[in-house]
C-alpha cells in the first residue's frame, strides 16, 4: 500500500530502494588516478567480471544509511518488552569507560606487563561474579550466553570423564527451559530427556526424581524458569541430582530477576551462566556482542577453560595452556575460543556493578519484577495469564482472551506495531498457548510502563469488540505492511540479483 | 480402510502389513500454523518409540516429529520434502512424513484408536 504521495516517501518515512538499485556504473566517493597499464603476471587469472560493489557517491551511501537506520527499533527509541531477551537501558557511563585509552586500544596479544589494568579488571569483575552467585570459581572467556551453556557443559562432561565415568548420556531438560538448552545438551554428545512442568508451571520434582539414574550426566535448568516463575523446588532438585552423581548446570539468563537476592551457589547449582548483556546491562540485539562467563562450584572449577587469570602478589598472570600435574589448569577442558573474552563488555559491566553497588543491583531485581508485576496485575481484567501471579521479571500472557474474536496472537503482536512497540516475544515458551512474554525490565518509569498497560488492554478490548479485521490489516503505519510470513519462510529471497538488461528497442 | 492409530503427540500411524506409514494429525498441523519446511530421515534409519523421526518447522515453531513405534525407515516422502506446505492441506493424507517397517506390532496396538484420540484432542483446552 503506497501512500498518496508524488515521491512515494511518507512526510519524514522516507522510501529507500536497496544500495544496489542506487548503484550507477562508474560513480564513486573518492577520485582515484588511473591505474597505469601494466603487463599482467596473473598467468591468465586476471578478474573478468565486475566484483558486483555498488557504485554510489559519498552522499548517497550517508543518506541511505541514515535512511534505513530511521527504521530500526532500538531500547534508545522507546519500552522493548521482549521476554527472555532483557532489553534494558544500557548506561553512557558504561560507554566512556570502555572507550577510555587503555581499555578501548588494547591488544590480546600484548605482552602481560602492559595489561596489568585490563587483567586486573576482568580479574575484579570475575570477584563480582563469585560473589554475586557464590560460587567459588568463574571462568570468563565464553562469547555468549549459549556458548556459556557450552563452557559449563563441557565442564561436567570432562569432570565425568576425569573419574572414567563415560557411561553418563543423558541430560535432564525441563520443558520451560531456554530453547538453547537442548541443543548445548546435544552438542556435547549427549540424549535430552524432558521434564514436564507441573500445573503451577514449575519443573515437576516428582518428574525429575522418576527419571534419576546412573546413566544421568545432569539437569540443566533454567531459573526463573522462561515462564518468568522462580522454581522454588530448587534445592530439591540438586539434592536429586547430586545424589546418583549428577551436576545442576543453571541457565543465568534470567539471573537479572534474582541478582543480590539470591545466590545460585546456595541452591546448589554447580555451573551457571551470566549474561552480561542482559543483567548487566551491555548493549546486545544488535547494538553489541554477548558475554556469557560460567560461574562453577568447587567440584567443576578445576575443569574450568583456559585461559584464567591468575593474581599473584598484586600481579596478574593468564594461564593459556594446561599446567603440569599439581599447577593451575592442570585439569581444564581447554580452550574454547580464541583470546581472553569480550573485553568490552567486561569493562561495561564492571563499570555498571560498581556504579550501583551491591544494594542498587538488588534493586535493580526489585524492580524489574516490580515492573513485571504490575504489568500483569493492571492486565489481569483485559488478558490472561497462564499461572497465577506472582511472577518474576516478566509477564507471561496466553492466548485465551482472545478466544472466539478471530484475532490470533501474531495480529495482536502486529497491531503493537502500529502503536510503536517492539512486539513482546510471541509463541514461546511453546508450553504455553498463543504465549505473549512481556519483559519491561526495571528502567522503565511507571509513566512509561502506564503507556504499555494503556495500549495493551486498549487492544485487548479492541479485539473482544468484534473488530478483527484491525487486527488483521496490522501493520498500517510501519514502511511496510504485513509480511507474508508463510512465503518468505518458502520461498526465501537472500541476495538481491541484477534486473535483466533491458532488450535494445527495435530502430 | 487400514488400522490407524494415534500418538499423545499427534501423530498417526497406518498400517498396510509390516510397513506402518506415519504422518501428523490435522490437529497438530492447525496448531503449528503454516509449515515452512520438513526434515526428513533417510530410508534405512534406525527409529526408536518415542524419539525424533523427523523435523517439522512452521512460522511459529520448530517441532519435533516422534516415531510412534521403533522400526527402520524404509521411505520418506519426498514430495513431502519438496512441498512442506501439504502438511497443512493434507496432513492424514499424501502429506505423510515416513514408511517405516515396524518392529513390534504389539508397539502399535497399544496406541489410541481414532475415537479415543478424538477424545484426547477434545479433552485439550
Amino acid at each position: 500500500m503506497k501512500p498518496d504521495t508524488t515521491s512515494g516517501n511518507r512526510g519524514l518515512d522516507l522510501e529507500e530502494p536497496l544500495l544496489f538499485e542506487l548503484s550507477r556504473p562508474g560513480r564513486t566517493g573518492v577520485d582515484l588516478p588511473e591505474a597505469a597499464k601494466v603487463a599482467s603476471h596473473l598467468g591468465g587469472l586476471d578478474r573478468e567480471g565486475s566484483i558486483g560493489l555498488a557504485g554510489v557517491s559519498e552522499p548517497e551511501v550517508i543518506r541511505h544509511f541514515v535512511r534505513i537506520s530511521r527504521n530500526n527499533y532500538s531500547i534508545d527509541a522507546n519500552l522493548y518488552p521482549l521476554g527472555s531477551c532483557t532489553m534494558k537501558h544500557n548506561p553512557r557511563l558504561n560507554e566512556k569507560m570502555a572507550r577510555l585509552p587503555g581499555f578501548g586500544d588494547v591488544h590480546p596479544l600484548q605482552p602481560e606487563s602492559t595489561v596489568q589494568g585490563a587483567l586486573e579488571l576482568i580479574h575484579t569483575l570475575g570477584h563480582w561474579l563469585k560473589t554475586l552467585t557464590g560460587m567459588p570459581a568463574v571462568a570468563m572467556p565464553p562469547a555468549a550466553g549459549a556458548h556459556g551453556e557450552l563452557c559449563g557443559m563441557m565442564a561436567i562432561r570432562a569432570a565425568h570423564e576425569a573419574k572414567g565415568d563415560t557411561k553418563r548420556t543423558r541430560v535432564l531438560i525441563p520443558e520451560s527451559a531456554h530453547g538453547t538448552n537442548p541443543a548445548t545438551a546435544a552438542q556435547c554428545g549427549f540424549t535430552v530427556d524432558p521434564i514436564p512442568g507441573n500445573d503451577r508451571g514449575r519443573v515437576d520434582l516428582a518428574a525429575v526424581r522418576a527419571k534419576l539414574g546412573p546413566d544421568v550426566a545432569g539437569i540443566m535448568l533454567t531459573n526463573p524458569n522462561t515462564l518468568g516463575l522462580f522454581e522454588n523446588d530448587v534445592i530439591q532438585v540438586a539434592e536429586a541430582i547430586h545424589s546418583v552423581g549428577g551436576y545442576f548446570y543453571a541457565d543465568g539468563a534470567n539471573f537479572n530477576a534474582i541478582v543480590g537476592k539470591a545466590r545460585p551457589g546456595d541452591m546448589g547449582v554447580d555451573a551457571i551462566h551470566i549474561n552480561l548483556h542482559k543483567t548487566f546491562s551491555t548493549p546486545h540485539g544488535g547494538g553489541g556482542p554477548g558475554s556469557g562467563p560460567v560461574a562453577f562450584s568447587k567440584a567443576l572449577a578445576p575443569y574450568a577453560p583456559l585461559p584464567m587469570i591468575l593474581e599473584d602478589g598484586g600481579r596478574f598472570h593468564l594461564i593459556e595452556h594446561r599446567g603440569d600435574k599439581g599447577e593451575p589448569g592442570e585439569k581444564s577442558f581447554g580452550r574454547m575460543r580464541t583470546y581472553n573474552g569480550q573485553m568490552g563488555m567486561f569493562v561495561r559491566a564492571l563499570s555498571y556493578m560498581m556504579s550501583h553497588g551491591s544494594d542498587g543491583l538488588r534493586q535493580v531485581a526489585e524492580d524489574a519484577v516490580l515492573s513485571a508485576n504490575y504489568i500483569m496485575a493492571s492486565c489481569k481484567d483485559d488478558l490472561t495469564s497462564p499461572y497465577p501471579g506472582p511472577c518474576m521479571h516478566e509477564a507471561l500472557f496466553d492466548d485465551r482472551f482472545l478466544e472466539g474474536t478471530g484475532v490470533t496472537t501474531l495480529d495482536f503482536a502486529k497491531a503493537m506495531i502500529d502503536e510503536g512497540y517492539h512486539p513482546m516475544t510471541v509463541y514461546f515458551p511453546l508450553v504455553v498457548h498463543g504465549a505473549m512474554l512481556t519483559e519491561p525490565t526495571e528502567t522503565e518509569s511507571k509513566e512509561s510502563v502506564d503507556r504499555f498497560i494503556h495500549v495493551l488492554r486498549t487492544l485487548a478490548r479492541r479485539a473482544k469488540s468484534g473488530d478483527a479485521q484491525f487486527f488483521k490489516n496490522a501493520p498500517r503505519y510501519s514502511p511496510r505492511r504485513r509480511v507474508d510470513e508463510t512465503a518468505a519462510a518458502r520461498n526465501p529471497i537472500l541476495r538481491w540479483t541484477p534486473p535483466a538488461p533491458k532488450a535494445q528497442a527495435a530502430e | 480402510m487400514a488400522d490407524r492409530r494415534y500418538t499423545k503427540d499427534h501423530e498417526w500411524i497406518e498400517i498396510n502389513g509390516a510397513v506402518g506409514t506415519v504422518g501428523i494429525t490435522n490437529y497438530a498441523q492447525e496448531q503449528l500454523g503454516d509449515v515452512v519446511f520438513v526434515e526428513l530421515p533417510p530410508a534405512g534409519k534406525k527409529l526408536t518409540k518415542g524419539g525424533e523421526a523427523a523435523v517439522v518447522e512452521s512460522v511459529k515453531a520448530a517441532s519435533e516429529v516422534y516415531s510412534p513405534v521403533s522400526g527402520e525407515v524404509v521411505e520418506s516422502n519426498a514430495e513431502l520434502a519438496k512441498n512442506p506446505a501439504m502438511v497443512n492441506t493434507a496432513a492424514e493424507t499424501t502429506g505423510w512424513f515416513v514408511k517405516v517397517k515396524v518392529a513390534d506390532a504389539k508397539e502399535v496396538s497399544g496406541l489410541m484408536d481414532a475415537a479415543a484420540y478424538k477424545k484426547f484432542v477434545d479433552g485439550l483446552h
